[in-house]
C-alpha cells in the first residue's frame, strides 16, 4: 500500500445552523479543505460523503452525488458511506484505501449532518434506528438509554462515579472554549452540575446514572479531509501528516449478546490493529480524540484503546492525566460533548483536529510536541468501531 | 393629563404580596438573582428588550414585541394585575418574565424572555414565577401558551400541562393548564432556588440593573459568536 497523507483539513463550527441546507455545510467544508491543501486545479478523483441519516433528519438521499455537482468536481467517482455515527470514519477508511491502492491519488472525504432539522426527541429516536428493530428499539431502547445501563455496569464494575463522569464533561466542556469550532462554548463546575443540591435540575437525570451534562448536544456540522499520496503532498506547502494506522472491529448488534457488556471488545480490536499498522504502541501518542458521546464512553474507551488499564481509566482522569498538558491530552477539541456531535461529521472532525494538532496549527489548544495522534469514532453502541493512528512526517 | 378621564382608562389593581428574593446555582456555578420588578424598575427591563424584537429566531421578534408592550403597558397603567420577575447575574439583567391575574385564583401566564441562552435561566424564570403564582399569591391555576417550539417542550411538556378549553388571553394555540397540584408534582424537579440570599449577591443586583449592549444581547440569543445575523 502506499503511504496517504492528509494534505488538507477544513470544518465549519458545529452548532444549531438553521440557515444552512446539509449540502451547505458539506460543499463549505469540502471547499475549506480543498483550500487548506492548496491543490489548485489539480482534480479530485473520488469523494466520499459520511452520513448516518439525511433521508430520515433531511428528506435527501445520494448526497455525495449532489455534493460532487455543487462543488463542480465531475466527473469524480462519489460514494455516501453510512455507518451510524462511525459514518465519517468509514468514509475516511474508504478514501484511505482508495489511495493507498493506487486506485485514486486525490480522494475529498466530507463527513456532516444536519440534525437540528428535526426537535430533541426525533432525533433520539432517528438515532435509535441502529439499534437492534426487534430486540432493543420496540422496547423504547435508546442511546442514551445503552449508555446509562452500561455507565451503572462500568460504575459497579470498576468504581467509576458520577464526579468521574461530570470530570470529564468540565474536562471537555473547557477545551471546547479554546474551539472556536465547538458547539458548545460554556464552562462548567462541578458544584452547577453535581454537588449543589439543587444541582439535579440543572442536570437532569436523562437515563440514570447519565445526567444531561453527561450527554454530547445534538448538532449541525461537516468536516472533511482531502487525502493524497506523498509525492502529490510533498508539492504542496503543509506539513505532511499521514495516516500510519487504521483499525475497524464489530461486536454483537444487541448489547444483551455480549458476554460481558462492559467489555468494549471492538474498541481494543480496532485500537490494536491501528497501533500494529502503524508499528507503535499507545505510550508513543501523544494526543488522542475519543468518541465521549457520552462521559463514561471516554473512559471506557480510554480503557480499552490501551492506553490506561481496566479501571484505570477515571485514576488518571483524576490525576489531570488526560487535560491538556497532562502526560496524554484526551479530545483537547472538546470531544463530542463540547464540539458537538453531527454524528456523519464526527469521524471525520476528529481526524482535522488531529491533524492541526500534529501540525502545530491547534492555537491555545495546542498539545505542545505533539507527533503521534489517536482517534476512535464509535459506532452503534461499540458494535462498529474505527480507530486511526496520525503521524507527523516532517 | 385629565385625572378624571384618565380614572376610567387606569385599571383597578390587586394588592399582590412581594416575591422573596432567591438565588438560583446555575451549571457555570454562576448565581442567578431572581427577584421580583417594580414598575419603576421598565424603563430599564425595556431596553433589555427592545433588541430582541429584531430577532426572527426561536421567536424572540414575537416574544419580544409582546413583552415590551405588556410591560409599557404595566408600566403606563394600562394592564390590570401584571407582575413581573427578573433574572440577573453580577446584576446583568438576563431575563424577565411576568404574568396577568385575572382574577385572584387564576392567573394568566404571559411570557418568558431569556437574553443569556444554555443555562436554563429561561426555566427557571418560568419556574420562579410559577412559584409566585402558586406559592405566595395562592393561585388555584395559571393558564399558558407558546409561541416557540423550545417554550412548548419547557412548559407544557415537562409540566405535563392539561389542555384547556376556550382561549389563553395571548390568542394563538391551545392554552394548557397548570394547576397547583401539578406544581408541586413538579417542583422539586424543576423549581430551584435558595432563601435568604446572601446580603453581598442581594446588594449587587439592587445595586443597579446593568444591562447588556444591544451586540451583546443579540449575540447571546443568536448562539455562537461568529454566527452572523
Amino acid at each position: 500500500m502506499r503511504p496517504v497523507v492528509v494534505a488538507g483539513v477544513g470544518m465549519i463550527p458545529f452548532e444549531r445552523r438553521d440557515e444552512d441546507s446539509l449540502m451547505d455545510m458539506l460543499a463549505t467544508a469540502g471547499l475549506n479543505a480543498m483550500d487548506d491543501a492548496g491543490l489548485g486545479d489539480r482534480p479530485i478523483d473520488s469523494v466520499y460523503v459520511g452520513n448516518m441519516a439525511s433521508g430520515l433528519f433531511n428528506h435527501q438521499v445520494s448526497v455525495a452525488s449532489a455534493l460532487v455537482d455543487r462543488l463542480s468536481l465531475l466527473p469524480a467517482a462519489a460514494d455516501r458511506v453510512e455507518n451510524g455515527p462511525a459514518s465519517g470514519g468509514s468514509a475516511i477508511k474508504n478514501g484511505f484505501l482508495a489511495v493507498a491502492s493506487g486506485f485514486n491519488d486525490v480522494v475529498l472525504v466530507v463527513g456532516g449532518e444536519k440534525m437540528r432539522e428535526v426537535i430533541g426527541p426525533k432525533a433520539t429516536d432517528i438515532v435509535a434506528c441502529m439499534t437492534h428493530p426487534q430486540a432493543e428499539y420496540i422496547y423504547g431502547v435508546t442511546l442514551p438509554a445503552m449508555a446509562g445501563m452500561f455507565a451503572r455496569l462500568y460504575m459497579e464494575k470498576y468504581g467509576v462515579t458520577r464526579e468521574h463522569l461530570s470530570m470529564v464533561a468540565i474536562k471537555n466542556q473547557t477545551n471546547g472554549l479554546l474551539n472556536p469550532y465547538a458547539h458548545i462554548q460554556m464552562k462548567i463546575t462541578m458544584e452547577g452540575i453535581l454537588s449543589h443540591p439543587q444541582s439535579h435540575i440543572n442536570s437532569p437525570v436523562v437515563a440514570d446514572p447519565i445526567h444531561l451534562y453527561d450527554c454530547c448536544p445534538v448538532s449541525d456540522g461537516a468536516a472533511a479531509v482531502l487525502l493524497t499520496t506523498e509525492e502529490i503532498a510533498n508539492k504542496l506547502k503543509k506539513p505532511l501528516v499521514t495516516i500510519d494506522g487504521i483499525g475497524q472491529a464489530t461486536d454483537t448488534h444487541t448489547l444483551q449478546e455480549r458476554s460481558d457488556p462492559t467489555d468494549l471488545k471492538a474498541v481494543t480490536l480496532a485500537s490494536e490493529q491501528a497501533f500494529k499498522m502503524a508499528g507503535i504502541k499507545p505510550k508513543d501518542i501523544d494526543v488522542a480524540e475519543l468518541h465521549d458521546a457520552f462521559t463514561i464512553l471516554e473512559i471506557a474507551e480510554s480503557e480499552h484503546a490501551g492506553f490506561f488499564p481496566k479501571g484505570e481509566g477515571a485514576k488518571a482522569l483524576e490525576r489531570g492525566e488526560t487535560q491538556i498538558g497532562g502526560k496524554l491530552p484526551i479530545n483537547p477539541s472538546g470531544g463530542l460533548k463540547a464540539r458537538g456531535h453531527p454524528v456523519g461529521a464526527t469521524g471525520v472532525a476528529q481526524v482535522v483536529e488531529l491533524v492541526w494538532q500534529l501540525r502545530g496549527e491547534a492555537g491555545e489548544r495546542q498539545v505542545k510536541g505533539a507527533a503521534n495522534g489517536f482517534s476512535l469514532n464509535f459506532g452503534g453502541f461499540g458494535n462498529n468501531v474505527l480507530a486511526f493512528v496520525l503521524r507527523r512526517k516532517s | 393629563m385629565d385625572m378624571e378621564v384618565e380614572g376610567y382608562l387606569r385599571p383597578p389593581e390587586m394588592d399582590l404580596p412581594p416575591y422573596p428574593p432567591k438565588v438560583v446555582t446555575l451549571a457555570t456555578g454562576g448565581k442567578l438573582i431572581i427577584r421580583q420588578a417594580s414598575r419603576a424598575d421598565v424603563p430599564i427591563l425595556l431596553e433589555a428588550v427592545r433588541p430582541t424584537m429584531k430577532v426572527e429566531r426561536d421567536f424572540y421578534d414575537i416574544v419580544g414585541a409582546r413583552v415590551y408592550a405588556e410591560l409599557l403597558g404595566w408600566y403606563r397603567h394600562r394592564v390590570r394585575d401584571e407582575f413581573c420577575l427578573m433574572g440577573q447575574i453580577d446584576g446583568l439583567l438576563v431575563g424577565v418574565v411576568n404574568t396577568r391575574l385575572y382574577s385572584r385564583e387564576l392567573g394568566i401566564s404571559l411570557h418568558t424572555l431569556a437574553t443569556e441562552r444554555g443555562l436554563r435561566i429561561g426555566a427557571h424564570l418560568f419556574a420562579a414565577k410559577m412559584e409566585y403564582s402558586f406559592e405566595y399569591i395562592g393561585q388555584e391555576e395559571v393558564l399558558i401558551t407558546a409561541e416557540s417550539p423550545i417554550g412548548f417542550r419547557r412548559w407544557m411538556i415537562e409540566y405535563e400541562l392539561i389542555e384547556r378549553e376556550g382561549q389563553h388571553e395571548l390568542g394563538g394555540a391551545t392554552p394548557y393548564g397548570l394547576t397547583k397540584e401539578l406544581y408541586y408534582k413538579h417542583k422539586d424537579r424543576l423549581v430551584a432556588g435558595e432563601r435568604p440570599v446572601p446580603e453581598e449577591l442581594l446588594a449587587v443586583a439592587e445595586k443597579e440593573i446593568i444591562v447588556a449592549s444591544e451586540d451583546d444581547i443579540l449575540e447571546k440569543i443568536l448562539g455562537a459568536k461568529r454566527r452572523e445575523r
